[in-house]
């Protein structure tokens, strides 16, 4: 555990806990304040979508997967005949999803946290081992800083593919006055199938991110509210004033 | 442990890390159960707001805004890439048959401008013949529906601002009003551009798609192709042109749309 990031010191050596600083104000909000904000992103753009809903997966001929969903399933999730709607939201919202991630990426690079979130050399190794424990493969799982390497490349990746959906949406939002940014992502299509695929990858995330939560336990998800979690003390810090 | 002498002033009150989070926790979830609440009172009242143009007012607004904010950073200064005559779809997807009756003959159409070059006018009338007389410009360019797909056509036509130059009173620019209205002859369609848009050199009166004169499903005998904008201000069969500094109606903007619609 890092020295600075230690709120309290305990004289009382039966009581082995430290209250640790995880999670900063500014963070905790930029979380929280992101979470019904992509909600609200991602049901306008389903709305959006629906009026052009031509995305697949598949190769050639053959599609594995459709997704153009029946008008059935549309009707009952509210889904259709919501384009204008859909669109208003999907450009009010916009401005909260990428200021509030602009707020984020800033703090993570003038407070120094990046340096617990990008991934180094080791990460690579490390998260194919988080994910060999996870599954029960292995018994030990790497050594745990703040992060592990899985969580730095998730929560690393989650920002790039933000910045991609910025992008990519500016992109099929003015794609004659910012046609270089349009051309860049493949053109007109090429935009709206990345940004499109961005946004299931969010929720391939949200649903990872919300089993790990729940397997991480209940102080860690206090965590996120208060910004503290209680750890073991370490034992290099124990018996120094004696 | 007796030995201690640790001068730390926390060591002689011990506290429990336990009882500190809960106090903690107590107060970070009252915080973050207001938050939640007034996050779903904001969303119930975004989706309650009175609407104005099939549109929550607030959001309108924004819209608005968001206009003001591309308008003054982007604009219509740019022009869509010219493609190649093999990227044209072909056939062309006929969408949208609004303000486009039955009852109508091509041969009796003119195009109706207001206001007139002479005061004593209200509107002046002109031909196909004298939109087919001013220079004509070929393009071939990406249609982007609203809905969010796209075609890709060969157009032919003369340019908006030859027509305004040469056959209405405004022969200097800088004297334009700030808008342009152009609706079907029936009235059942009608659309607002701005001015800047309008003006753009590759707005078109077009009356020829991939070298054949318009079909009437497409708008003949005269429709406009406006690529700074999407499809839905694209007209078809313009019956009516008028300038205004009242920003002009707007048949999907009317409907929740964006009144601006600019790409």
């Amino acid at each position: 555990m890092r020295a600075e990031r230690l709120l309290f010191k305990f004289a009382d050596r039966t009581v082995m806990k430290l209250l640790v600083n995880k999670h900063p104000l500014i963070v905790r909000w930029n979380h929280w304040i992101n979470f019904p904000v992509l909600a609200v992103m991602v049901w306008s753009g389903l709305l959006i979508y629906w009026a052009n809903d031509i995305f697949r997966i598949g190769i050639g001929r053959f599609t594995l997967l459709s997704m153009k969903l029946p008008d059935s399933i549309y009707d009952k999730l509210h889904l259709s005949h919501g384009l204008a709607t859909g669109m208003a939201w999907h450009f009010a919202f916009a401005w909260i999803f990428a200021v509030n991630g602009i707020i984020y990426v800033l703090y993570t690079i003038i407070s120094w946290e990046w340096r617990h979130l990008w991934p180094d050399r080791h990460s690579f190794r490390d998260a194919i081992d988080v994910i060999r424990h996870d599954l029960g493969l292995i018994k030990t799982a790497p050594p745990q800083e703040k992060y592990n390497g899985a969580q730095r490349i998730a929560y690393s990746a989650i920002v790039v593919m933000g910045l991609g959906s910025i992008l990519t949406g500016l992109a099929i939002y003015k794609p004659v006055q910012l046609g270089w940014l349009t051309a860049l992502f493949f053109g007109y299509a090429g935009a709206r199938f990345l940004h499109f695929w961005l946004t299931m990858g969010y929720v391939a995330f949200f649903i990872v991110h919300i089993a790990q939560v729940a397997r991480a336990g209940w102080g860690n998800f206090r965590g996120m509210i208060t910004g503290y979690e209680v750890a073991d003390r370490p034992a290099a810090t124990d018996g120094g004033g004696t | 442990m007796g030995a201690n002498t640790d001068k730390d002033d926390a060591a002689q009150v011990p506290v429990d890390p336990e009882a500190r989070v809960r106090a903690m926790s107590r107060r970070g979830f009252v915080m973050a159960g207001i938050a939640a609440a007034a996050t779903l009172a904001g969303f119930e009242g975004l989706m309650r707001a009175r609407e104005e143009d099939g549109l929550a007012w607030p959001l309108r607004r924004i819209l608005q805004g968001n206009e003001r904010v591309v308008r003054g950073v982007l604009g219509a200064r740019r022009s869509a890439p010219l493609l190649t005559l093999d990227r044209v779809t072909l056939p062309a997807r006929v969408n949208g048959d609004l303000g486009l009756g039955d009852d109508f003959d091509s041969a009796s159409w003119t195009l109706t401008v207001s206001p007139a070059l002479s005061p004593d006018d209200d509107a002046d009338e002109f031909t196909l013949d004298q939109i087919m007389s001013l220079p004509k410009h070929e393009m071939i360019t990406e249609l982007h529906c609203i809905e969010g797909w796209t075609i890709v056509q060969r157009w032919a036509g003369a340019r908006f601002s030859d027509f305004v130059a040469r056959y209405t009173r405004y022969k200097d620019p800088r004297s334009l009003p700030a808008y342009v209205g152009m609706s079907t002859p029936d009235g059942g369609y009608y659309v607002g551009l701005d001015i800047e848009a309008a003006m753009h050199p590759q707005t078109l009166l077009c009356y020829e798609m991939n070298g054949e004169p318009l079909t009437l499903e497409h708008g003949a005998p005269l429709r406009l192709v406006i690529p700074v904008k999407y499809g839905v201000k694209n007209i078809k069969r313009i019956g009516e042109v008028t300038f205004s500094n009242a920003r002009p109606d707007d048949y999907w903007a009317q409907q929740g749309y964006d009144w601006y619609a600019g790409l």
